[in-house]
Order: structure tokens, then C-alpha cells, then sequence
């Protein structure tokens, strides 16, 4: 669990980050959006004492963050920086080893995490691991960054934007790989994205900020049908607001039980991808299967739309 | 296919054409210190030997001329510079008169100049070759053992070089183990102090300018200038600190040389050191920072690495500048070659002055050659060949 206290970061007069005071869930994925220069970045980095707060109090599991070296605390935590900030010399495998080096892992080990890291973020490792950085593309670059990131399996893991320069087919890929990771380590994640699509992906809650303030931090439902202020609404965009609750729900929710014809959806499904899913192939309700294969009843048209609606 | 004329090559070839024909290959002198006789090539090298010289020679510049391989324009180079090396040698047995002990041989302009015009061509066809840092040691130790065979065989002992050298071929090592360890011992001693200097006005950037300005000034001193500022402090020290005479620190001699020379030494390697780190990406200490290393792993594997080609290109800078300036450390009785150089003044010998100077320029080129081997080794970012 990470508790932010009433943190504050002020440059000379310039206040960059204003007293801001969530609680991060252990194990859960927070999104921090915000227009450019709202603080997002300075708000990540004084999560792991790279910028310190002018005042205010993190604590990590209780224990204030202040009370360990700096250096020992970024160890701990997984770090993926605006851009990439890989070492232009060192190669690929010696990038990812990094931090587990600093922490004296035994060499067998480090070379497996270095090649289970590489193939989960679609590197053949025999192709990039004696790779320099400048031999990369833009998007492998970005996908080493989060590699090294997560090599220490840190239990929180701070991403400064780790998507940005990849295309939409791999973006998608990293984030399921993303989710998966998270999942297995159960890392707790604190990520930057101007994103609002990956934003309502991958967020249990979402943290808006404008000018060094959160205006809003909750999940993501509850950012679409209720935002605190016409900012958050316009972030979020009025046309999409019905897309996005569809998006953040899955089809087992919406089941009903009863029959259907046609090529049956799984129920792990969004709602938003069912909805299309009957749109496209024009019918109104089609029979829903449990992962494990079983039909556990159907979904229409018009309990999607039910879903979609702005609430009473 | 038509002939392509290589610009350069008609450089050198003019070089190379003037130095044969019209200036003067030997000088033949009737002792250590008088005028001589200039000889020219055919003169110099009697009978057939004059002309198969002259032969190769315009046959090399044919070379220079056209555009072949880079690598037959080094072989041609090679070629040359060693018939010049056999000719001067054989040149000096032919003109003595025998049974003379007094008459001198010298090289003359021409000799030379063609020495300068074939070497041209040896470094731009090794530019051209861009042969990689330990192939370029590979010839500098070529070279060197080319050297050694022409002192160890009696090839040049009738050169008027040689007759000083054999008079003193004693003081001579030990003068050049003086200049060696003067201009080695003072940029260790340089890097030393200048190192830490730097990381230190790095990190304090206050300090910075202060240091950068104090360091230059020093610099723009003239070296004789500084060696009379140094002697009365090092004289008060002697006398006055237990133990400092004893060391060998005195007012003249190798101590304010030395202490000259590190003072010297100091603004490359401070100044480098500083714009090394200065060029280290930001985002690559943002993320050693983040990643949780202490200043201290940041320092020593992020950015001493990635700032090391620009810390030795100070290195190389201050390397050369102190074999060259070594040479004024015999004024106050530092030894060195700068020993010859102004016995040979003295005494209007120049041939002692060459003793002096020839090795301190060879020494120089050496010490180039080997630093910009490491620093292009050293290039944390090793640059894969790319074909062309
Ligand atoms: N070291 C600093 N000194 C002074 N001002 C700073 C410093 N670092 C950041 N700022 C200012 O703080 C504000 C917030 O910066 P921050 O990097 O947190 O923004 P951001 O939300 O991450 O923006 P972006 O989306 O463009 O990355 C900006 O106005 C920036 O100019
Ligand atoms: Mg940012």
C-alpha cells in the first residue's frame, strides 16, 4: 500500500504538485492522467525520492518512505522513465541486469530473468541481447526500459509513460503482458499515460490531475458517471462516456439466462467488444460461454444499451 | 576505364619532385661544426644506386598520382621511406672521404622533404585503410622495430646523427629515461590531482569557474617564466622543510620541471574531465539514479564510462605537450633530450640539436598514436564496422 500524505512540491515559488493525498491499493493498477506539465511526473518521482517533497509524508506499507537511504528505496522499487533511459553503453542483457546486479543476485539467475524478460516483451533474445541501444527501434528501446523496470520483480512499479512510442498491435500485446505480470507478481503500479483508452484498460483507479491538483481519483465507472468537475468530463470526452462504461465491464455482469443463435461470446469479454461483436454481425442477442466452455446464457442488445446509459 | 588523378597525390608528388631535384639530398662537412657541401641525390649516391633511387621514387609518385587501392599507396610509402633510410645510410659511407675521422654526413633538405612528402602518403593511405585500433599499434610496433633494427645494424653509423650518438650513447639513455619519466611522472601525478578536480567542480558547479580560470591562467605563464617563479619556493622548501632536499627537491633541476609541467598538465585534464561529464545524456542518470545506484556506482559505471574518450582525448593533449615541453627542462638543469638540443646550440652543432629533437618528435608521435588507439578502444559505445 502506498499512502501520499498532503504532498507538496514547490520549485522557488512555482508549486508543481499541491497537496495531494490518495492511497494507492496494494496490488492494483493506478493511472495518473492530466494534461502536460499538470505534475504527473513530479508526483511519480517523489513516490521514489528521486525528487524529494517540499512537504507532506509517503508511506510504503505503513513505513515512512523517508526512513531508508534513497538509493535503497529505488531498489525496491521498479522505475520505467519518461523516454527510456537506457545506458547507450551497455547492451540490452547488461541494461536489464542492472538493478539485479546492484542487489548481488547470483549470475545463473540474472541471465534467466534477463531471457524470460526479453521473450515476454517479444525480444528474441538471441537476436537483441548483445544489442546496443542505438541499434534499436524506438518502441524496443521503450520495451527494454519496462524490462529493466521489472527485473528485481519489485513490489511496486512506477511507469512514466512506457507506452508511448509503440504501435497500436504491440501496445496492446505489452499491455496484456503488463496485466499478466501484474497479476502473477502481484506488483502494486503506479502509471502515466496520456492515453485515456490504456487509461480505462488497464486502471482499477483512476487519479485525474490539472495544475498540480487531483481533481479526481476513483475507479473508473465512477470517473464516467459521476466526474467531479467539467474538466475530468471533458477529459474523459462526452462522446465516449457511454463506450467507456461498456468498456469497463465484462459480459458476465451483463448475462441473462435464456438462448441465442450464432457463434457464442466468451463471457471475459468487455461489454464494448460484445457490443461490437453484435453490431457487426447483426444480431441482437448471441449466447454467452464461461472460459471453461460452458453456455451460461446470453447477452442482447438491449441490456448492453441498459449498461451504456447515463445513470439516474 | 580511364586514370583518375588523385588530388592529393599531386601534392605530394610536387613535394616529392622538388625535394629530389631541386634541393640537396646530403651534406658533406669537413667536421662536426663547419659549413658543408651540399650533395645532391646522383651526387651523393654513386654510380648505379642514384639512379635505381630516383627510378623507384618517380615510380611511387606515379603511384600518389593515380587512384589504386589504399593499400598499394602504403606499400609504395613503405617502400620509399625505407630506400631513403638504406640511401642516407649508404650515401654517408660513400662521401666520407676514407680514412677521415673529421668529415661529417648530414641529410640534407631534400632528404627531408621527400621523408615528409612519403609519409604523407603512408598516413593518408592508413586514413584511408581506417584500420582499426590494434592494427594501428600493429604498425606503430612495426615501426618501432624498424627503428631499433636501424640503430642495432651499422647502417647509419657513418650519418653524422650516429657519430654523435655513439660519442654519448650512454647519457643518451639515461637522458631519455629523464624525459620519459619528467613527462609521464608529471601527467600521473596531473591525472592524479586532476581527475578528482574534476568530478569534484563537476558536481559543484559554484567552484567551477573559479578553478577553470585559476587553471588557465596558469597556463598562459611561459614555461621559462614558470620555471623562475618556481625556484624560490622550491629553494625555501628545500631549505626549510626536513627531508625535501633530500627527496632531490631543489630550486633547479627536475623538481620545478616536474612541478612545471603538472601545473601544465592540469586545465586539459580538469577541463576534459568536466566536459566530459557535462556530456553525459541526462536521461541516463536520471534512470541510474532511479534505478537506485549511489552517486558513488553512478559515478563509476554510468558516467566516468560514457565521458572516458573525452577525459583521454586530455590525456592525449597533455601527453604530447609534455614530451614537447620537456625539452625546456634541461634549461634549469632538468635533463632530457632538451640536453642535446642546447648542447647543440652551444656549440653549433646541429647534428647534436637532431639527437635531441628527432627523438622527442618520434616519441611524441608515439604517444598520439597510442592514445587515439585507446580512446577509439575506450568509446563506451562501440561503433560496429559499417560496410559501405
Ligand atoms: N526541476 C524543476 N525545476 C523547476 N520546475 C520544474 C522542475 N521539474 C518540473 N518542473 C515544472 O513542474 C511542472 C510539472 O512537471 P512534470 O514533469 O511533473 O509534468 P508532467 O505532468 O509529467 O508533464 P508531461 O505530461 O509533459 O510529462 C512543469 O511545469 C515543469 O516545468
Ligand atoms: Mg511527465
Amino acid at each position: 500500500m502506498i499512502e501520499i500524505d498532503a504532498i507538496t512540491k514547490r520549485y522557488d515559488d512555482i508549486t508543481v504538485v499541491d497537496t495531494v493525498s490518495m492511497i494507492v491499493e496494494p496490488r492494483t493498477v493506478t493511472v495518473i492522467v492530466g494534461t502536460s506539465g499538470s505534475g504527473k511526473t513530479t508526483l511519480l518521482r517523489m513516490i521514489n525520492r528521486l525528487v524529494e517533497p517540499s512537504s507532506g509524508a509517503i508511506r510504503l506499507d505503513g513505513e515512512d518512505s523517508r526512513s531508508i537511504p534513497g538509493h535503497e528505496l529505488r531498489r525496491r522499487i521498479g522505475y520505467a522513465i519518461q523516454g527510456h533511459g537506457l545506458f547507450p553503453h551497455r547492451t540490452v542483457a547488461q541494461n536489464i541486469a542492472t538493478v539485479p546486479n546492484l542487489l548481488e543476485w547470483p549470475k545463473a539467475r540474472v541471465d534467466a530473468k534477463v531471457e524470460e524478460l526479453l521473450s515476454l516483451f517479444q525480444l528474441d533474445p538471441k537476436v537483441f541481447a548483445n544489442r546496443y541501444p542505438h541499434e534499436l527501434s524506438g518502441g524496443q528501446q521503450q520495451r527494454v526500459g519496462v524490462a529493466r523496470a521489472l527485473a528485481a520483480e519489485p513490489k511496486v512499479l512506477l511507469m512514466d509513460e512506457p507506452f508511448g512510442a509503440l504501435d497500436p498491435i504491440i501496445r496492446a500485446k505489452a499491455q496484456e503482458d503488463l496485466l499478466a505480470i501484474q497479476k502473477h507478481f502481484e506488483t502494486t503500479i503506479v502509471l502515466v499515460t496520456h492515453d485515456m483508452d490504456e487509461a480505462f484498460h488497464l486502471a482499477d483507479k483512476i487519479a485525474v490531475m490539472d495544475k498540480g491538483r487531483v481533481l479526481q481519483y476513483g475507479p473508473p465507472p465512477e470517473l464516467v458517471r459521476h466526474p467531479a468537475n467539467p474538466f475530468v468530463q471533458t477529459l474523459i470526452g462526452d462522446m465516449q462516456r457511454p463506450f467507456r462504461l461498456l468498456a469497463v465491464s465484462t459480459v458476465a455482469g451483463a448475462t441473462e439466462p435464456g438462448e441465442a443463435g450464432g457463434e457464442p461470446i466468451s463471457e471475459d469479454l468487455s461489454l464494448q467488444e460484445a457490443l461490437a461483436e453484435l453490431m457487426w454481425s447483426g444480431r441482437r442477442a448471441a449466447p454467452v460461454i464461461s472460459q471453461t466452455g460452458e453456455m451460461v446464457g446470453r447477452i442482447t442488445l438491449d441490456a448492453l444499451l441498459k449498461h451504456a446509459a447515463r445513470p439516474k | 576505364m580511364s586514370i583518375r588523378i588523385d588530388k592529393l597525390g599531386v601534392v605530394i608528388g610536387l613535394i616529392a619532385l622538388y625535394g629530389m631535384f631541386a634541393a640537396s639530398f646530403a651534406v658533406l662537412k669537413p667536421n662536426r661544426i663547419l659549413q658543408g657541401q651540399a650533395k645532391s641525390m646522383l651526387e651523393s649516391l654513386p654510380g648505379a644506386s642514384g639512379w635505381g633511387l630516383l627510378l623507384l621514387l618517380l615510380f611511387i609518385i606515379l603511384i600518389a598520382l593515380i587512384r589504386v587501392p589504399a593499400w598499394s599507396r602504403l606499400v609504395g610509402a613503405v617502400a620509399a621511406l625505407a630506400a631513403l633510410v638504406f640511401a642516407i645510410g649508404f650515401a654517408a659511407g660513400a662521401l666520407t672521404p676514407p680514412g677521415n675521422s673529421y668529415a661529417r654526413v648530414s641529410p640534407a633538405a631534400g632528404f627531408w622533404v621527400l621523408v615528409f612528402a612519403f609519409a604523407l602518403l603512408a598516413a593518408d593511405a592508413i586514413t584511408r585503410l581506417q584500420p582499426p585500433p590494434w592494427m594501428r599499434l600493429l604498425f606503430l610496433g612495426v615501426f618501432a622495430l624498424l627503428v631499433w633494427g636501424i640503430f642495432a645494424s651499422d647502417l647509419w653509423a657513418g650519418l653524422s646523427i650516429m657519430k654523435e650518438y655513439a660519442g654519448r650513447s650512454e647519457v643518451f639513455w639515461s637522458e631519455a629515461g629523464k624525459h620519459v619519466t619528467l613527462a609521464i611522472g608529471s601527467l600521473l601525478s596531473a591525472c592524479l590531482v586532476g581527475l578528482p578536480l574534476g568530478i569534484f567542480c563537476h558536481r559543484v558547479p559554484s567552484i567551477r569557474a573559479t578553478v577553470l580560470n585559476t587553471l588557465n591562467l596558469i597556463q598562459t605563464i611561459p614555461s621559462i617564466a614558470l620555471f623562475g617563479i618556481l625556484i624560490g619556493p622550491l629553494a625555501w622548501i628545500a631549505t626549510n622543510i626536513p627531508g625535501a632536499a633530500a627527496m632531490g627537491i631543489r630550486g633547479i633541476g627536475t623538481a620545478p620541471a616536474f612541478v612545471a609541467l603538472f601545473l601544465y598538465s592540469l586545465l586539459p585534464i580538469v577541463a576534459n574531465t568536466v566536459v566530459g561529464l557535462a556530456g553525459v545524456p541526462r536521461e541516463a542518470n536520471d534512470a541510474a539514479r532511479g534505478i537506485g545506484m549511489t552517486d558513488r556506482q553512478r559515478l563509476i559505471q554510468v558516467e566516468l564510462p560514457l565521458a572516458m574518450p573525452v577525459i583521454l582525448t586530455g590525456i592525449r593533449i597533455v601527453l604530447v605537450q609534455n614530451i614537447g615541453l620537456a625539452t625546456i627542462a634541461a634549461l634549469i638543469g632538468g635533463g632530457g633530450f632538451g640536453v642535446f638540443v642546447f648542447q647543440g646550440i652551444g656549440q653549433t652543432a646541429m647534428d647534436l640539436v637532431l639527437l635531441g629533437a628527432v627523438p622527442t618528435v618520434a616519441l611524441a608521435f608515439a604517444s598520439a598514436v597510442i592514445l587515439d588507439a585507446l580512446i577509439q578502444m575506450s568509446s563506451a559505445v562501440p561503433q560496429r564496422a559499417t560496410s559501405a
